[in-house]
């Protein structure tokens, strides 16, 4: 079976347990959470009771637990979450709608800058193995030990509190411009976006750099390196197309093992600095005990994750021959 | 005694900073709240006293209620630490459990083990605790524990999988199959052993995840608020808005803490590495041969070129280093 | 016969924080062009660590201790004088690799590069030493292909698409890309079985005919370079044992553990016997014992083995053969007087 029909059929079963496990939690949890619910906010209609009780269950749920299931699946394919009960009556989906394109583009192209920046300063790092870069590394592994919102903390303190040089929060200036596709809000947004995607950069590139590199170290010892330079070759194709090509499939793999890992970290970050992305969501569903929106948030960034890990897949099935070669059985 | 004076003098620097760093911590967690100088929900209504500079009366300043910072720092550590290597242990039995288990019976068990350590590993984590933690009434101490050990297992249990798939297949293990030993005997005499410095690694790992991830979930508010635990304290100085307000003394502590546990946890795993794989990495890099520095890429070194292109002061300094006892070797071999 | 790669008093250490391990000592080894010298010797004898080590490939932490190499090859050569490669800047070694002697690597699996295709590593091979212009370069790998009998087709596949034996010619392929003088061939037929091993051989033999090029064929396997070799040299914890034409070992072995070696397999023609190895296992290479390294396996070892120093004599016998060499003190004893320590 080709790789990438295997790694899809992966996804669905990883995707089916997570809407699974969306099902089953707030059934199997002790305490009555519609019940809670519906105590604190009165004024809810029967129709918005009705689609609480099709994601929570409880005792308003009808049905047997299969058919509370298949309803449930009907409505997660069809994205209908319900209504939000913190903000309603606004759709749980709107509130989604909002904020994922913030954390999309923060989170997607910080990271990215990451990679690529960590990969490149650890093929060099690899290559000069014992040099001033390789040596530099245990500073930056301090780095990668800081959960991202510290460093968040601190230079918001440091660089907008005190020396009021960027923003201190907020996705835009909300004083001086609106949403729109016009440059003041662009450049503003863009403005407000350099101190979070800056503090994911810097916790995330040393992490990247010492995978790179340990992984550099152990190819540049592979016979086929040895043979690159017993044919004379120039030295940056040895290191380039001979090295790190076949570094970066171990790479990328780890890349897409960390993705949720790095997720996580961002959207707590985002609370640091009022990011109206799914971070802040989360923040203010938690605080008012906003079940559907938990629940959709999760299933919102499981399968993001799981998009993203595909994407990877692809990239590595382009990289590496061999890969590709496994749909023939061999 | 002596074994572990002679893995101590092995270790390279930074396992060592590791360990001494890591042990700072854990003594900070044993006596720490013993030593603390106020109880540390005690609100001093004093208003000279609220959001105060560290001072002399409180050395790491209060809160925006008058709280001592310092106190409640030194029960956190203790509170995070003792949960953290609760979780540690805990989600480290179950990965070995499910990943030598998943290794020896192979077949359609360890298919399904392994489907299943990889699903939670690619699903993300932190949503997945905050569903969980969410939903449960308490959130305390015990809660977190468990929630954090169902979600902390799959790591491992792959690491440990592969390597005890690699070990079954070596002679000693098929002799002892052959001559009928019981399963769980190989298991505990043969295999266990050979994987110490994996576990051990694997633990560590796990102890930083569970403190990442406790700091996390307390941090967004999912944690028993009344308690002082390191991500605690960090969410009552968001939400009481010491960010702005320039009170760096009540986030700055316990992030740092925060972050130097973790550093020295990263610290104290490359001396795992390096006891489980000694030397081995330190062959491939470069090397000091002679004096000069030799990278992997270069052409093999000639002694007389290297001998010839050291100046006089550099041979002079030379001449005291271990490495020019190698060199005044004749290379005849007759000593 | 000019020497085209002259080995002198080459000596290489791996310097390891316990000592140094001394892996060839003191070898004196010539290739002459056109020549295919095999060089023998069981594994952990150091014939690879020379080959390698002649050519400078060896890593940290490897280091060459005494000697020259000298290359006589006329495309580098400047008024007629060797070259050593050994004194050699980087840069002019990467200008005179491959051009001037190429290898043929032990595994081809390892040594491709896995996600380039066959194409492309050739070219690469081509185009850092001779600068042809792009349909010239393909058309040139595309003969190389031919030359080792690989259909054009499999220019494009990658090496995981390739069987072994088509594997081990793209190697020798690769290695005649430049037109080297000497080509240095690490076991490359080892790894294979003895079908697609008679065939790599002839295939060998076959181009060293038509392209001229000498060969330094090393191997463990002292049958094959009986066939194959002009002239052989043992090879054993790193020191030389004894060299001389194919002829001479195979009919007259001097020492003791070359004869051990032909004893070690059997030949097609004459009575059968009992087959019999060599007890013992090699040295320990950090502590080498003073005298001739064969001693503790060796039935024939007398005092003498043991304080003489090593060196290549002639080997008295038959008259007018003076290329036989042996450094065993009991065929030349006298070296022994000479050379006894005190």
């Amino acid at each position: 079976m080709p790789f990438i029909v295997r790694r899809l059929a992966f996804y669905f079963v990883a995707a089916w347990v997570a809407i699974t496990l969306n099902f089953f939690i707030p059934r199997a949890m002790p305490g009555n959470p519609v019940q809670s619910i519906i105590a604190k906010f009165p004024n809810l209609t029967p129709d918005a009771e009705k689609a609480l009780a099709v994601m929570l269950g409880g005792t308003l749920a009808k049905g047997s637990l299969w058919s509370q299931y298949v309803t449930y699946l009907g409505h997660v394919f069809t994205f209908n979450f319900g209504t939000d009960i913190a903000n309603f009556p606004t759709p749980v989906t709107t509130l989604l709608q909002q904020s994922i394109p913030w954390t999309l583009t923060l989170v997607g192209v910080a990271t990215i800058i990451a990679f690529v920046l960590g990969t490149g300063l650890g093929i060099l790092a690899g290559w000069r193995h014992g040099g001033w870069l390789d040596r530099s590394l245990p500073g930056l592994m301090f780095l990668q030990a800081i959960p991202y919102f510290f460093l968040a903390l601190v230079l918001v303190d440091v660089v907008a509190v005190e020396l009021h040089w960027l923003p201190a929060g907020q996705g835009f200036n909300g004083a001086t411009t609106t949403p729109g596709w016009h440059w003041a809000f662009i450049g503003s947004a863009i403005q407000h976006a350099i101190l979070p995607a800056f503090t994911i950069v810097i916790t995330s590139v040393a992490g990247w750099m010492l995978q790179m590199r340990n992984v550099m170290i152990t190819t540049i010892g592979e016979d086929y390196v040895v043979a690159a330079q017993a044919k004379g070759l120039p030295s940056r194709r040895v290191i380039y197309t001979y090295a790190a090509r076949n570094a970066l499939l171990p790479q990328l793999q780890g890349f897409g093992l960390a993705l949720g890992f790095v997720i996580s970290g961002a959207l707590v970050m985002e609370i640091v600095f009022a990011y109206p992305g799914i971070g802040l969501l989360l923040l203010n569903a938690v605080s008012s005990d906003d079940f559907p929106l938990m629940q959709a948030i999760f299933l919102v960034i499981t399968f993001a994750v799981l998009i993203a890990n595909l994407i990877v897949d692809l990239i590595i099935v382009f990289f590496d021959p061999r890969v590709r070669a496994r749909e023939v059985g061999r | 005694m002596r074994a572990v004076a002679n893995v101590w003098r092995n270790l390279p620097l930074k396992a060592k900073i590791g360990v001494w760093l890591f042990g700072f911590f854990v003594l900070a967690a044993i006596i720490g709240p013993e030593v603390a100088p106020y109880d540390p929900s005690y609100a001093n209504p004093d208003p000279a006293l609220l959001q105060a500079h560290p001072s002399a009366q409180h050395l790491l300043g209060t809160t925006q209620t008058g709280q001592d910072v310092l106190s409640q720092l030194l029960v956190g550590i203790r509170m995070t630490m003792e949960l953290a290597l609760l979780v540690g242990v805990i989600a480290t039995a179950l990965s070995v459990i499910v990943g030598v288990t998943s290794a020896f019976l192979g077949g359609v068990w360890d298919e399904v083990l392994s489907l299943l350590s990889n699903v939670f590993l690619v699903i993300p984590a932190l949503p997945l605790l905050i569903l969980l933690l969410g939903y449960l009434p308490g959130k305390g101490q015990l809660s977190t524990i468990l929630v954090l050990s169902f979600l902390g297992w799959p790591w491992g249990a792959r690491v440990i999988r592969a390597q005890t798939l690699m070990i079954r297949n070596r002679d000693f293990v098929a002799a002892a199959r052959e001559s009928g030993e019981k399963s769980w005997r190989i298991i505990a005499l043969d295999i266990i052993p050979n994987e110490i410095s994996l576990i051990a690694a694997s633990f560590v790992n796990t102890v930083l995840y569970a403190i990442g991830a406790s700091v996390a979930l307390a941090f967004v508010g999912l944690s028993d608020l009344n308690t002082w635990s390191l991500g605690t304290i960090l969410y009552w100085a968001q939400s009481q808005q010491a960010l702005q307000l320039g009170a760096w003394w009540w986030f700055a502590p316990p992030g740092l803490a925060v972050a130097l546990i973790g550093t020295s946890l990263v610290l104290l795993n490359t001396g795992i590495d390096e006891l489980g794989s000694p030397r081995l990495r330190a062959s491939r890099g470069a090397a000091k041969i002679a004096g000069h520095r030799i990278w992997p890429t270069d052409p093999t070194p000639v002694y007389a070129q290297l001998t010839a292109s050291r100046s006089r002061v550099g041979a002079f300094l030379h001449s005291f280093s271990r490495g020019s006892l190698l060199d005044e070797t004749p290379a005849g071999g007759e000593l | 016969m000019s020497p085209i790669l002259e080995i002198q008093d080459l000596s290489v250490a791996y310097r390891t924080p316990g000592g140094d391990v001394r892996a060839v000592e003191h070898v004196d080894l010539t290739l002459n062009a056109g020549e295919v010298v095999g060089l023998c010797g069981e594994s952990g004898s150091g014939k690879s660590t020379l080959a390698y080590g002649a050519t400078r490939l060896l890593r940290p932490p490897a280091l060459v201790t005494s000697g020259k190499v000298l290359y006589g090859g006329c495309r580098v050569t400047s008024g007629g004088h060797p070259v050593d490669l050994l004194t050699m800047s980087h840069r002019e070694l990467k200008s005179m690799r491959w051009r001037e002697i190429a290898i043929v690597f032990q595994s081809a699996m390892n040594a491709l590069n896995p996600v380039l295709r066959v194409q492309d590593q050739l070219l690469d091979a081509v185009q850092s030493h001779l600068r042809l212009p792009r349909g010239e370069a393909r058309d040139k790998v595309a003969t190389l292909l031919d030359l080792v009998g690989i259909p054009r087709g499999r220019l494009r596949a990658y090496p995981h698409e390739l069987s072994g034996g088509m594997r081990q010619r793209v190697m020798i392929a690769m290695a005649l890309a430049a037109d080297p003088e000497v080509v240095l061939m690490d076991e490359p037929t080892t790894a294979l079985d003895v079908v697609v091993q008679r065939d790599i051989l002839a295939q060998i033999v076959e181009l060293k005919e038509t392209l001229g090029f000498a060969i330094l064929f090393i191997t463990h396997d002292l049958s094959l370079l009986l066939e194959l070799a002009d002239r052989i040299a043992v090879m054993y914890a790193g020191r030389l044992l004894e060299t001389g034409t194919a002829h001479a070992i195979m009919r007259e072995p001097a020492h003791p553990y070359t004869r051990g070696l032909l004893n070690s397999f059997p030949s097609l023609h004459g009575p059968r016997r009992e087959l019999a190895g060599i007890p013992g296992s090699p040295p320990d290479l950090r502590d080498p014992l003073p005298g001739c390294p064969f001693v503790p396996r060796c039935a024939h070892a007398i005092d003498v083995c043991t304080s003489v120093a090593m060196s290549l004599a002639p080997v008295p016998g038959i008259p007018g053969v003076v290329s036989h060499l042996t450094a065993c003190p009991i065929v030349t004893p006298e070296v022994s007087q000479e050379g006894v320590l005190s």
